[in-house]
């Protein structure tokens, strides 16, 4: 049942990919479940940290929400409407309204456009009525939002720090003032200074522009810092969720006081 | 040392003063732009062309010596920044080793594991047997705990799960019996899980070899497990320095501060960032190199670099507030 709070409700959401596969595999095609059946309902306006792993499929659940990879089975309902079966127009007024931003702040920008240009494109696409001159005016002051100069409209992405480049990644995200802002591993590739920079900036536009987020991660400590809920991931399935406070103090299940007593300097050592 | 840039001359490391003790871990706490894998790599004698370096680097017997001297060798204790390359290289790999932070780019994708080992000893210890090197290979995985070490060897590195290939790398660097380990970021890109295990993995070897370790980092919570001394680096030198719990529990230089407030932890609590950035090394402020970004700053900051200044017993800060 679509709750008016519930930006995102997800059930039993499953993707499997081939495992090995080609013309010499042997044993024909195993299957290897990435996701296996997760549900979730993220309220508007909190913050659900997704954390685990590598390979436990957090990533792919990200995608599979934002529909930048398709599910094999399960629901999606976005704001009452449903997420997985929309598609066409529907789909692409959907698609505004949920922005990503991403880990790697070297590879997620292209080189060979300048900023004004990455910023702007979310505009150029699903607002191409904007006169230019107009949109440059959003982006400079989107970029003014997370702390840049607008001068920066006319550099490339090779002149700016790696936290830099995430700012300009989260203005891209922002421009079109999307709902659900799904962020994977943000500050991973930061130092600890810049990654304390980026996150405050995330928690500042969360409250300013109404953002409901929901937020991947590795790093237990970040997750304390930024999440109102958790959810904690293995081998494609949620084992623990509940609110962050609880679950990275109280854990319950026996991983997450693995990975809880695994953090060097943390509660366990 | 020197490093000729486009932009002129810069320093990326500035006066740097480390001690380790056989069985001491030092860690070296930095982040991108202080200088630290230049540090390392000075120490391997790994820098790029054209880079010069100056001081003193002794290998060996119990500290430096009293005097500065640019004797190559003293006693048993080698002065490393006075090498040439041969002699590096008959030092690299069997005294002082160095592992790296991403295995799958550190290993040599086409070759295998076993194999990657053997070179290193084969290099340094010529006259083995193949059966012996085979030996040596299965010991020093072994030593690394990698289960099944016989099968293991025969594998490519991308058939190894991180942790695994990190495990190869420590094998390698291990297998000529160094008595020095460097490790840059070593578990940096490792699942926490896998992060504890290799963590523990480098105590226990550590303790039983007698292996000192300088231990890289930018993360805070590592550096408190693993090291017994820390010392912080900011634009090419040390801040601070001092033992591990003095310095993380009561630290006295505002960048180290600084890093501590911005440094996320369990519970949650106040983030507070350093404003500003690292500054450029062609671009560094005229005095304390980081006064500009300090809230604690004085008159006399922008004056000059200040010295190294007792807190007390050994814990040491660059500051004029000590």
């Amino acid at each position: 049942m679509a709750t008016a709070e519930n930006l995102l409700e997800v059930r039993g959401l499953k993707k499997s990919y081939a495992r090995g596969g080609g013309v010499f595999a042997e044993g024909g095609g195993a299957r290897f479940a990435a996701v296996d059946g997760v549900s979730f309902d993220l309220a508007r306006g909190e913050t659900l940290a997704i954390v685990g792993e590598s390979g436990c499929g957090k990533t792919t659940l990200a995608r599979m929400v934002l529909r930048l990879i398709e599910a094999d089975a399960g629901e999606m309902r976005f704001a009452g409407e449903n997420l997985r079966a929309a598609g066409g127009e529907k789909l692409r007024a959907l698609r505004r309204r949920m922005q990503m931003v991403f880990q790697d702040p070297f590879a997620s920008l292209n080189p060979r456009m300048r900023i004004g240009e990455i910023v702007g494109e979310p505009l150029a696409i699903h607002e191409a009525r904007l006169a230019r001159g107009e949109r440059d005016e959003r982006v400079a002051a989107m970029l003014g939002r997370v702390g840049l100069e607008a001068d920066a409209m006319r550099r490339y992405a090779h002149e700016f720090s790696g936290g830099q480049r995430q700012r300009i990644g989260i203005a891209r995200a922002l421009i079109l003032r999307p709902e659900l802002v799904v962020a994977d591993e943000p500050v991973s590739a930061l130092d600890v200074s810049v990654g304390a920079q980026v996150l405050l900036l995330l928690q500042e536009l969360q409250s300013e522009l109404g953002l409901t987020y929901l937020f991947i991660s590795h790093s237990l400590p970040v997750v304390a810092q930024i999440a109102t809920r958790v959810a904690v991931m293995r081998a494609g399935r949620f084992v623990e969720m509940g609110a962050a406070e609880k679950v990275l103090a109280r854990p319950e299940h026996a991983y997450t006081r693995e990975l809880v007593a695994a953090v060097p300097g943390g509660r366990g050592a | 040392m020197e490093l000729a840039t486009a932009a002129g001359v810069v320093r990326p490391v500035d006066g740097v003063s480390l001690r380790i003790a056989a069985g001491e871990t030092v860690g070296l706490v930095g982040e991108s732009g202080s200088g630290k894998t230049m540090l390392a790599l000075a120490l391997m004698g790994l820098l790029p062309d054209g880079a010069r370096v100056g001081g003193e680097a002794w290998l060996g017997a119990e500290g430096a010596a009293g005097g500065a001297s640019s004797a190559p060798t003293e006693g048993g204790k080698k002065n490393l920044v006075g090498l040439g390359e041969r002699e590096l290289r008959a030092v690299r790999g069997r005294e002082v080793a160095m592992i790296f932070q991403e295995p799958m780019t550190s290993l040599n994708p086409v070759m295998r594991a076993g194999e990657q080992i053997a070179e290193g000893i084969r290099a340094h210890e010529p006259g083995l047997q193949r059966a012996e090197v085979r030996g040596r290979v299965i010991a020093a995985l072994e030593r690394a705990a990698v289960p099944e070490a016989a099968e293991r060897a025969r594998q490519y590195p991308h058939q190894l799960s991180g942790g695994l290939r990190q495990r190869v790398m420590i094998a390698m660097a291990l297998a000529c019996g160094p008595r020095l380990l460097i490790a840059d970021e070593p578990t940096t890109a490792l699942d926490v899980t896998v992060q504890r295990q290799i963590l523990d993995l480098l105590d226990e070897l550590r303790r039983g070899l007698g292996l000192g370790m300088l231990f890289i980092t930018h993360d805070l919570g590592v550096v408190a497990r693993v090291a017994e001394r820390v010392a912080v680096l900011y634009a090419g030198r040390i801040v601070e320095e001092g033992p591990a719990r003095e310095v993380l529990e009561r630290p006295r230089h505002p960048y180290t501060q600084g890093l501590l407030a911005a440094s996320p932890r369990m519970e949650r609590g106040k983030l507070e960032p350093i404003p500003g950035t690292v500054p450029r090394l062609t671009a560094l402020p005229p005095g304390c190199a980081f006064e500009p970004r300090c809230s604690q700053r004085r008159a006399e900051c922008a004056a000059g670099m200040p010295e190294l200044r007792v807190v007390g017993g050994e814990h040491a800060a660059r500051c004029v507030l000590v």
